[in-house]
This record gives structure tokens, C-alpha cells and sequence, in this order.
């Protein structure tokens, strides 16, 4: 379709039948149907893609249009789905035309901080030219900033990192992940880094039900399933294990599950007698479930 | 020379067309990249044909999707020799080529002088000819 077309000749365009022809609700359907809860993350992804797409609009109505700042800061408890989104993120914006090749260039202070003076800004700069073009993901950024040691190498990456995510805008998207606590440290530690990011995202808790349809997802995608008592037996399990120490939301399903199908591997291997079918190799029974510490003492988890 | 308007050194792609603009390199580094070679930046301002090897402004750049990360580091290249011959190689390490597949010029110095023809006697009547660039009457970094 040319532009023609699509702008009527009173310079009127269809936001509707634009947004079909983007493909980007499919995105964001896919993202309802496969991401749980997270219910404040799906809105700011769809604000920015309505953004995006007015600011299309604008533009082929030759209205003045400023390149949004995408770079995104996620902030939340372990296991909440920081890095999933992330992983999303660069796809999701390539979809909206926002980056030109959707890539996802994940790193760790270690591939961005040398070992000794003169190493780091080369090296940054490696991770940044390989990330042009689609998504640089920092996972854990607040390792960049030591505050207690003040010739660290980190605060070298830091400077080169903000100044590529200003005069570059339009080259990369830069998204920082890091727990709550640690990250409002590192943003009061940089300043700069706060004001550049447009969008500081929280990723919320999820809650018991969330977890629960969690865990069915996760096992469907390895082809297992809950028989009935062991569907309630798990729900029990979620409220349990939430009281406990060291909950780290889905990452704690996700631990529970792989020693729950431990657990059916062994029953089965045990128990079996002659042949068995696909039915017996994909059921998780409520023993299974019911064997985790969490239902026999208090704290103390593998 | 009177085939070669403003002793323009002539070698690589490209080096008989106006300088290419910064869209038009972004565009040959994209259809580098599309075949995975790897795009690498270098420096000289001996401008000799045989001059081969170029100094490397930097390491050879793998792994990139885009273009816009070789455009800034062509640009530092620039601020940094604003007056040295520069170019873009795209290497291609695939079996059987492992070879440069582009070469071209993104950065001229802004005079440029041209080459001396230099007749040697030899035995006899023979005469041996080469060439040899102005500038490299001077030494090494101050010859533009």
C-alpha cells in the first residue's frame, strides 16, 4: 500500500486498520497470552506502541516528530520477569520499525568492566557497536558502580554508556534490569544514568493464583501435567513457599517443578512394571508434590 | 595526469565516483555485513599504490548487525586522522576466499598532490620508470 492510499484526501489516516497492518497486535497478544500478570508492564509497552505509531502518523502528516527515548530500566524482586520482557523487548520493538534489526545483545559487568586501565572503554564499545541496531540488555547494572572502591573501572563504562545512549538514540535501546533496592542506589549514585532513562519500568510480585498458572504453563511447555489432587497439592505449595526465605517468585516454581519432575522420575522408574505409556511419563501425581520440604519443616530449601 | 582530475588516488571500489556520502557507506557496509564479512577500518597517508598494509584503527569488527556501529567508529577514525587516506575493508573468512571482498576509501586527505614520474638509467640506453607520491617527501605523519 502506498501512501497514497492509506491518507485520504482530506489528510485523514485509519489508526485502525494502520495498527492491523503493523502487526504489532499480534505482538502484544502473544505477550498477554504468554507473560502472567504483570499487569503495569503490558500497559507501558502498549503506551509505547501507540506512541510509536502516532508518532508514524505525525510524521506522514509532516508534523514535527521528536525520536522518542526508549531506554528502559526494569525493576523488581528475583523472578519476576525482568529478563523474559527484556528478551521480548527487542523483538516487540522491531516489530513497531523502532530498531532496525530486533537483536538482543545480553551482557553482565563482566563484559562490559576491564581488568585494567585502558581495557574497559574498548571493550564497552565492542559490546555497544555489536548491540547498534537492536537492544543492549544489562542484567544486574548496578554491579557497573562500586562505590566503595573509587578507581573502579565500572564508572569508565558508565560515562561511555551514557554518552552513546544520548548521542545515539537512534542507533540502540539500552534496557537496564536489577533489583529494586540495589537499583535506587545506582540511580542516586548516577544521576545521569536516572534522567536518561525514559521509561522505569517496576515489575510487580506475582501473586499466589498468578504463580499457580505459572507452573501449569511451565510444565505444558515440557508436556507434563497436574493430575487433580496434585493441581491443589501445588496451589498449597505456592501459599507455603511464599512464607518462606528465599522466595524468589517464578525462578522459585520454576526450581520446584524440576525437582518435583525429579521426583515423578524417580516414583515412575521405581514403581514401574513392564511397559508404561505417554499418560504415566507426563503425570505428575499430588505424592510427587506433597514431598517437598516445604510441606514437612519449616525453612531450610534446597 | 591528465586522466586523473585532482590527482585523486584511484584504488579500491568506488574511488572513480565523487566521495561517497555517510548514507552511501552505511549502505555498502550493510550488503558487508549481510554476508558476513567482517568490517574493519584503516589508516595510511602513504598513499602508494603498493602500499598494502594499512595501520588497523582498531580490531576487525565481528559480530555486528548493523552498520551504525562501523559508521561511529569510521567517524573517530576521521577525528582522529582528519587528514590521512581511510578505508573500509570487509573481509571474508569463508573456506576458499579468506580474502578482502571490499575496499574502499571513506576519507581523503584534502590535498593531495599526486605522483612523480622518476626515470632511472640503466645499462645501455634502457630507462626504468616509477612512481612516487609528493607527499612522501615528507616523513611519516606530517605529510598533509
Amino acid at each position: 500500500m502506498s501512501d497514497t492510499q492509506k491518507t485520504s484526501a482530506n489528510g485523514t489516516i485509519d489508526l485502525q486498520a494502520e495498527f492491523a497492518a503493523t502487526g504489532i497486535s499480534e505482538v502484544l497478544e502473544t505477550l498477554d497470552r504468554e507473560l502472567i500478570g504483570l499487569v503495569p508492564v503490558k500497559k507501558r509497552i502498549r503506551e509505547i506502541a501507540a506512541l510509536l505509531l502516532i508518532d508514524r502518523e505525525r510524521k506522514r502528516l509532516g508534523l514535527a516528530v521528536n525520536a522518542p527515548t526508549l531506554h528502559m530500566s526494569f525493576t523488581g524482586n528475583p523472578g519476576t520477569g525482568k529478563t523474559t520482557v527484556a528478551l521480548r523487548m527487542a523483538q516487540i520493538l522491531y516489530k513497531m520499525g523502532y530498531v532496525r534489526e530486533g537483536h538482543l545483545v545480553s551482557v553482565t559487568r563482566d563484559d562490559l568492566v576491564g581488568q585494567y586501565i585502558g581495557h574497559t572503554a574498548p571493550k564497552t564499545k565492542e559490546v555497544l557497536k555489536r548491540a547498534m541496531g537492536g537492544v543492549l540488555f544489562i542484567d544486574e547494572a548496578y554491579y557497573l558502580y562500586k562505590p566503595d572502591n573509587e578507581r573502579d573501572y565500572g564508572q569508565e563504562a558508565i560515562e561511555i554508556l551514557l554518552q552513546v545512549m544520548e548521542n545515539q538514540r537512534d542507533d540502540l535501546v539500552v534496557i537496564l534490569a536489577g533489583y529494586a533496592d540495589r537499583m535506587d542506589r545506582f540511580f542516586s549514585s548516577n544521576p545521569g544514568f536516572r534522567s536518561r532513562i525514559a521509561h522505569h519500568i517496576d515489575f510487580p510480585d506475582y501473586g499466589d493464583n498468578e504463580l499457580l498458572e505459572i507452573a501449569g504453563k511451565m510444565l505444558e511447555l515440557q508436556n507434563y501435567q497436574l493430575d487433580g489432587p496434585a493441581r491443589e497439592a501445588m496451589a498449597e505449595y505456592v501459599s507455603k513457599r511464599r512464607t518462606q526465605p528465599h522466595f524468589a517468585n517464578a525462578r522459585s516454581i520454576r526450581n520446584a517443578l524440576d525437582r518435583i519432575r525429579l521426583r515423578q522420575a524417580n516414583r515412575i522408574f521405581e514403581s514401574s512394571q513392564g511397559p508404561i505409556n505417554v499418560d504415566e511419563l507426563s503425570l505428575i501425581r499430588e505424592s510427587d508434590v506433597r514431598a517437598s520440604r516445604v510441606f514437612t519443616e519449616q525453612g531450610e530449601l534446597k | 595526469m591528465m586522466t586523473n582530475h585532482g590527482n585523486r588516488v584511484t584504488q579500491g571500489q568506488f574511488s572513480f565516483l565523487p566521495d561517497l556520502t555517510d548514507n552511501q557507506i552505511t549502505a555498502q557496509i550493510k550488503y558487508a555485513l549481510k554476508n558476513d564479512w567482517a568490517v574493519s577500518v584503516e589508516y595510511t597517508d602513504d598513499p602508494h599504490p603498493r602500499n598494502t598494509y594499512w595501520e588497523m584503527f582498531g580490531n576487525p569488527m565481528f559480530d555486528l548487525k548493523d552498520p551504525a556501529g562501523i559508521l561511529m567508529e569510521i567517524n573517530n577514525c576521521r577525528k582522529a586522522f582528519p587528514n590521512h587516506y581511510i578505508r573500509v575493508t570487509a573481509f571474508d573468512s569463508s573456506y576458499g576466499w579468506e580474502a578482502p571482498r571490499m575496499s574502499y576509501i571513506v576519507n581523503r586527505p584534502k590535498n593531495e598532490p599526486g605522483f612523480r614520474l622518476n626515470r632511472m638509467e640503466g645499462a645501455g640506453r634502457t630507462i626504468t620508470y616509477t612512481v612516487s607520491s609528493y607527499a612522501t617527501d615528507k616523513p611519516e605523519g606530517e605529510r598533509y
